[in-house]
Parts: structure tokens; C-alpha cells; sequence
């Protein structure tokens, strides 16, 4: 986890650096920048005249850079994926946030663990097995959008390891689940 | 003080829970026993030694009857005499009580070998003597005596071998151990006593299975942080581990003749039912499809497994006969039918069925095709078939526990053991 961390800091820096190499004048308009970001471009409209239009661009496409950072970082928080019942399909709403952690391994070149999960209606070996391909399926993901597979191990957990300790649709659902670690 | 009072007992009770076994034989309760169960009486044994026999020999025999649910036991406070000896019993004594049979019996010391004891059963309507015999045990093994006791009794009474000299085992996790959760893998005697610690671990621990001479248990372990299959002995506590690979291994399963298990690799990128050679740590592959083939479990003539797939979709129990290749589907009823287990005779197919979204324990005669629900619970699973036949044993829950619970093959007889601190689950009953 601290390794992501890491990473979503330098993806911030590496953002706001290629913004900023594309302009005359880096340091300031970085500053100008993040200003835009947090929305206080309102306050700063007298000097923003004073910029060029070919700065202006430059702020707005490190304004634009910063957003997507931080919008992967929030995507890359997500570590943990939902199925349903006997399956292991990828439901929709993951796919935003496993295509930010393709774009974070293919980038970084690190290794992640992939934990596969089973609620514990049936038989606790075909859990075990129905655990891997919901981490296989993750897998698969990942390569599809570039990850190297000798960057990815999975294992399956099956029932065994519960996130939600309930007896109830709703225990159930929390542990269908794959969990996503980013390991050595 | 009454608070204080109040709050010791509490305490008390908590500890006392905490340190009762996970399935005290005193609280396995009969929930249904068949309509007319034989009613025997065991009267105290008599002992001639020196200071107190540490078992209570006829109270063990009254405990294995009453739970296989064929009998009923007479307790020993409304006996009107307590016999001994064949010249100390009077019928009447027993026909008053409306008992229909009468177990008497001595303990000897036999030196330093430990004890012989010697039993006697009687029909009280006939008048005579039914069985007898003198069994040897060593101090410690007088419980053991017991159990073989119970065994001659149920024989001769039911005609089917009995299964009380047979040990179980089990796994429990305790999530709320001290520096996290704490999972073990026991054993102990059919009648829940002598529990013995086999292995324990912060990992999970999953799928015993008794080797046939009933030395050995072969089991899965995530120590590794990764499943692997180990085989330990029971007695010595000696373990080898299975050569692992990638992905799953797991679900192993001896084969009659003790030399192979059968087991899931997923090394080939899904899981497959492969045979171990253990002797030669060699793998054979046995299935080839890309569902989920899993859960094998040996024919007891070592010339078929049966194991779960999902290859028609749902997961359904199939037969794969070893000489030919040949693979047969085995369950239709239903979308959910999975670790199966086949009676000694090869007739019943034991099962985890899903019916209306529920898990039950299931039977289906494999001759007539017809499938049973045997069990009214919720979240059953890992049943396993006592050696003679007569019993399953199996997890379910009860109050958000995992407890175990037996049923018989013909559904007519129900118990369960306690609700215990902690979950009990994945019972295997071990071979004669």
C-alpha cells in the first residue's frame, strides 16, 4: 500500500512537470496551477491577464493533469471488486478503477496480489476454486490493458477469509470479492 | 455485592465455555431418533481394584447408543438393583422398567497391562444371554474399551457394524484469539472426547481426509500464504508436504489402498482433479476441461472418482470410471449438487444440494436415481459418512455458529453437538 502511495505522489509530480516543460516559465505557472485547480482562479483573475495565451493553455493542461491525478489516486484507493453470486464477470462500475491500476503497474513496473473471495453459500473447495477465477478474471483485465502477467499473482482465498462476518445477503455480497494488494 | 456476585458467575460462565471442547459427547442433543428405539439398560460395572476406575464404563455404552437414535439408555439413578454378575440379575427387576435388554459387566485389573473387562448382555423378555466377551486395556484405554463394547452391542442388536471406536476430525477458527484469528485442526473420539490438537495456525486450514489405515490426515494449509496440501500422522505428528504449484492444491483424497490422493491443481491455469503417487511424488492428470473440476472422492473399489464440475454450467457431480476415460454425469436435480461422497457399497451418493437458494445435506440412491434431503438447516456442508454407513456427520449452523450434526442415511435419525465458542466446521470421519 505504501508503495501506491509513493507512486500516486510522483504521478501528481510528473503530471504538473509535463505541464510546466511545455511553457517558458515553469515554476510560476505551476503555482498558477494548482491555484486553478482549487478553484481560486476568481481571485487571481488580474494575473491571469498578464499571462500569454500560449501560457494560459500551458495552465490549463496542468490544470487537466492534475484533475486526472487525482482522479486516478481516488480510482486507486479502490482495491476491492465486487461479483455476483457463482460468477466472476467483472461488473461495470469496476472497470474505471482496474484501468487505473493497469495504467499504475504498466507505468511503475511493480507486482500485485490478487486475492479471490467466495461468499459462504456452497461447498468450501469449489469456493476455493470459484475464488481463483474471480481473481484470474482481474487478471485477465489487467493484461488486457498492458500489465504484464509475471507482474501479477492471484491466489484464492475461498470462504475462508471473510471481509463481512454476517450470515446475510448483504455479509454476502461484501465478500464475493477480490482484493487487490500491491505486494514486493 | 450481588453485581459482583453476578459478575463472577459471568466470568465463570464465559471461561467454562471457552474451555469446553468443541463437541462435549454430554451435549449432543437427539433431535429425532427412530419410533421405537430399543430400550437397554447398562448398570455400573463392578470394580474390585484399588481406588476409582477413572471411566465409567456402562455410562459410555448408554451415551453411543443413545446417540445413534436406535436406543434409549436407562439412566442409572432409577435402577432398582445394580448386577454384576450373571447369578446377581433378575428379570423382573428389568421387565418393571419395561427394559428389553440388560448390560452387566466387571473391570479386572490385569497388573501392570492395565484392565480386562468383561460384559455380558442379556433379553430380559427371552432370558438369556444375548453376547459376551472379555476386552484388554491398557490405563489409558479404558474409553477405548467402552467404544469396542458399544460396538459388539450395536452389532448384534442391529446387524450393522457399529462406528463408536471411530474418531473424528475437525476444524476450528476462533476469530476472537488473542493477536488474531487462530484456526485449528482437531481430533477426537466419535463421542467428542479426548480432542487433540493435530495442527494449529493463523492461516486457514481446510479439507481433512483420513488416510484408510487411519494413521494419517491429509489436509490443505495457507501457512505458506498459499494453499498447499500436507500429509501428518496423526499419532506422531510427522508431516510431509505435497509438492506444490501454482494456484490451487487442494481437496485431496486418499484412495482405498492408502498409495494415492487424489486432489485440484490449478497449475494448468483452472483446476483439474489430479492423482498423487506417494510414494513416487508423481502427479497423473485426470480431467482436462476448462470448468471448475474439483472436490474428487475415490470409489471404495479405487476404480472411479466422482468430483464436482462445472462444465454443464452449475456445478453437478460426475463419475470419471479410471480404465476407460469414461465420464458420466451423476446429478440432475437441481442447479447446485457438489462434494459428493459414496457409501462403502458404492449405492448412496452423499452430497451438498441446493434447494430454494438453501444448502442441505442430500442422499441419492444411485440405482433408483432418486434424490433425498436429508437435513432442514440452513448453510450445511462437508458431509462425511461414518465407515458402517449408518450416519453422516456434517457443519451447519446455528445462532451465526458453526456447529456440528449428524443425520442418518435413511434421514430417520437427527443429533447435533452443542453451539460451541468459536465455529466448528469440516468434519471427516475417520475409517474403521
Amino acid at each position: 500500500m505504501q508503495l501506491a502511495t509513493l507512486f500516486k505522489v510522483s504521478l501528481l509530480g510528473l503530471a504538473l512537470t509535463a505541464a510546466g516543460c511545455s511553457t517558458t516559465g515553469g515554476g510560476a505557472d505551476t503555482t498558477g496551477s494548482a491555484d486553478a485547480s482549487n478553484g481560486e482562479s476568481a481571485y487571481g483573475a488580474g494575473d491571469r491577464a498578464m499571462l500569454s495565451a500560449e501560457e494560459q493553455a500551458a495552465a490549463d493542461a496542468a490544470a487537466e493533469a492534475a484533475r486526472a491525478a487525482a482522479e486516478a489516486e481516488q480510482l486507486l484507493n479502490i482495491t476491492t471488486f465486487y461479483f455476483d453470486f457463482d460468477q466472476s464477470t467483472i461488473k461495470a462500475e469496476a472497470r474505471a478503477a482496474l484501468e487505473a491500476h493497469a495504467a499504475y503497474l504498466v507505468q511503475s513496473g511493480g507486482n500485485v496480489v490478487l486475492e479471490g473471495h467466495a461468499d459462504e453459500r456452497g461447498t468450501r473447495e469449489y469456493n476455493l476454486a470459484l475464488g481463483e477465477r474471480r481473481a484470474q478474471a482481474v487478471a485477465s483485465y489487467l493484461i488486457a490493458l498492458g500489465v504484464s502477467s509475471q507482474q501479477i499473482e492471484t491466489v484464492s482465498y475461498g470462504e475462508e477469509r471473510p471481509a463481512s462476518q454476517g450470515h446475510d445477503e448483504t455479509s454476502w455480497s461484501l465478500n464475493r470479492r477480490v482484493d487487490l494488494r500491491y505486494g514486493s | 455485592m450481588v453485581r459482583l456476585l453476578l459478575r463472577f458467575s459471568l466470568l465463570v460462565l464465559l471461561i467454562s465455555a471457552a474451555l469446553r471442547p468443541a463437541w462435549a459427547s454430554l451435549e449432543i442433543e437427539i433431535t429425532q431418533g427412530v419410533d421405537n428405539p430399543t430400550r437397554i439398560a447398562a448398570v455400573p460395572f463392578g470394580w474390585q481394584g484399588n481406588g476409582l476406575l477413572p471411566e465409567d464404563i456402562a455410562q459410555i455404552v448408554s451415551a453411543d447408543l443413545s446417540r445413534s437414535g436406535q436406543f434409549i439408555a436407562l439412566d442409572q439413578r432409577n435402577m432398582m438393583s445394580l448386577p454384576t454378575r450373571a447369578d446377581q440379575v433378575y428379570y423382573r427387576d428389568w421387565r418393571v422398567l419395561n427394559q428389553e435388554f440388560l448390560l452387566i459387566g466387571q473391570v479386572i485389573p490385569n497388573g501392570q497391562a492395565g484392565y480386562r473387562v468383561h460384559y455380558e448382555l442379556y433379553d430380559v423378555y427371552k432370558q438369556q444371554q444375548v453376547v459376551t466377551g472379555n476386552v484388554k486395556a491398557a490405563a489409558n484405554q479404558l474409553r477405548d474399551a467402552a467404544h469396542l463394547i458399544s460396538d459388539k452391542i450395536y452389532e448384534r442388536l442391529t446387524g450393522i457394524k457399529g462406528a463408536f471406536s471411530t474418531r473424528i476430525a475437525y476444524v476450528t477458527v476462533d476469530s476472537q484469539a488473542v493477536g488474531g484469528e487462530r484456526v485449528r485442526l482437531l481430533v477426537a473420539d466419535a463421542d467428542g472426547h479426548r480432542e487433540k490438537v493435530i495442527r494449529e495456525s493463523r492461516e486457514p486450514i481446510m479439507s481433512p481426509h483420513w488416510s484408510p489405515d487411519g494413521e494419517k490426515l491429509a489436509y490443505v494449509s495457507f501457512e505458506g500464504r498459499r494453499p498447499a496440501v500436507y500429509i501428518q500422522d496423526v499419532r506422531t505428528g510427522q508431516r510431509e508436504k505435497v509438492p506444490a504449484f501454482k494456484g490451487i492444491n487442494s481437496a485431496p483424497a486418499w484412495s482405498p489402498d492408502g498409495q494415492q490422493l487424489a486432489l485440484t491443481l490449478s497449475k494448468d491455469g483452472n483446476p483439474e482433479i489430479y492423482i498423487y503417487n506417494i510414494a513416487q511424488r508423481q502427479f497423473q492428470r485426470v480431467t482436462r476441461h476448462f470448468g471448475i473440476d474439483t472436490e474428487p472422492s475415490w470409489s471404495a473399489d479405487g476404480k472411479s472418482l466422482i468430483f464436482t464440475s462445472n462444465r454443464g454450467g452449475k456445478p453437478q457431480i460426475y463419475r470419471k470410471e479410471l480404465s476407460t476415460g469414461r465420464i458420466e454425469r451423476l446429478t440432475f436435480e437441481g442447479d447446485y449438487n457438489a462434494r459428493g461422497r459414496l457409501s462403502a457399497d458404492g449405492r448412496y451418493l452423499v452430497m451438498v444440494h441446493r434447494r430454494q437458494g438453501i444448502f442441505h445435506i442430500a442422499v441419492q440412491d444411485l440405482k433408483r436415481g432418486r434424490l433425498r434431503v436429508l437435513t432442514q438447516t440452513e448453510l450445511d456442508e462437508s458431509p462425511s459418512i461414518a465407515p458402517n454407513g449408518s450416519m453422516i456427520i456434517y457443519a451447519t449452523n446455528d445462532r451465526n455458529k458453526g456447529i456440528l450434526a449428524f443425520v442418518s442415511l435413511d434421514g430417520r435419525v437427527k443429533s447435533r453437538g452443542p453451539v460451541k465458542f468459536g465455529d466448528v466446521r469440516e468434519p471427516a470421519w475417520s475409517p474403521q
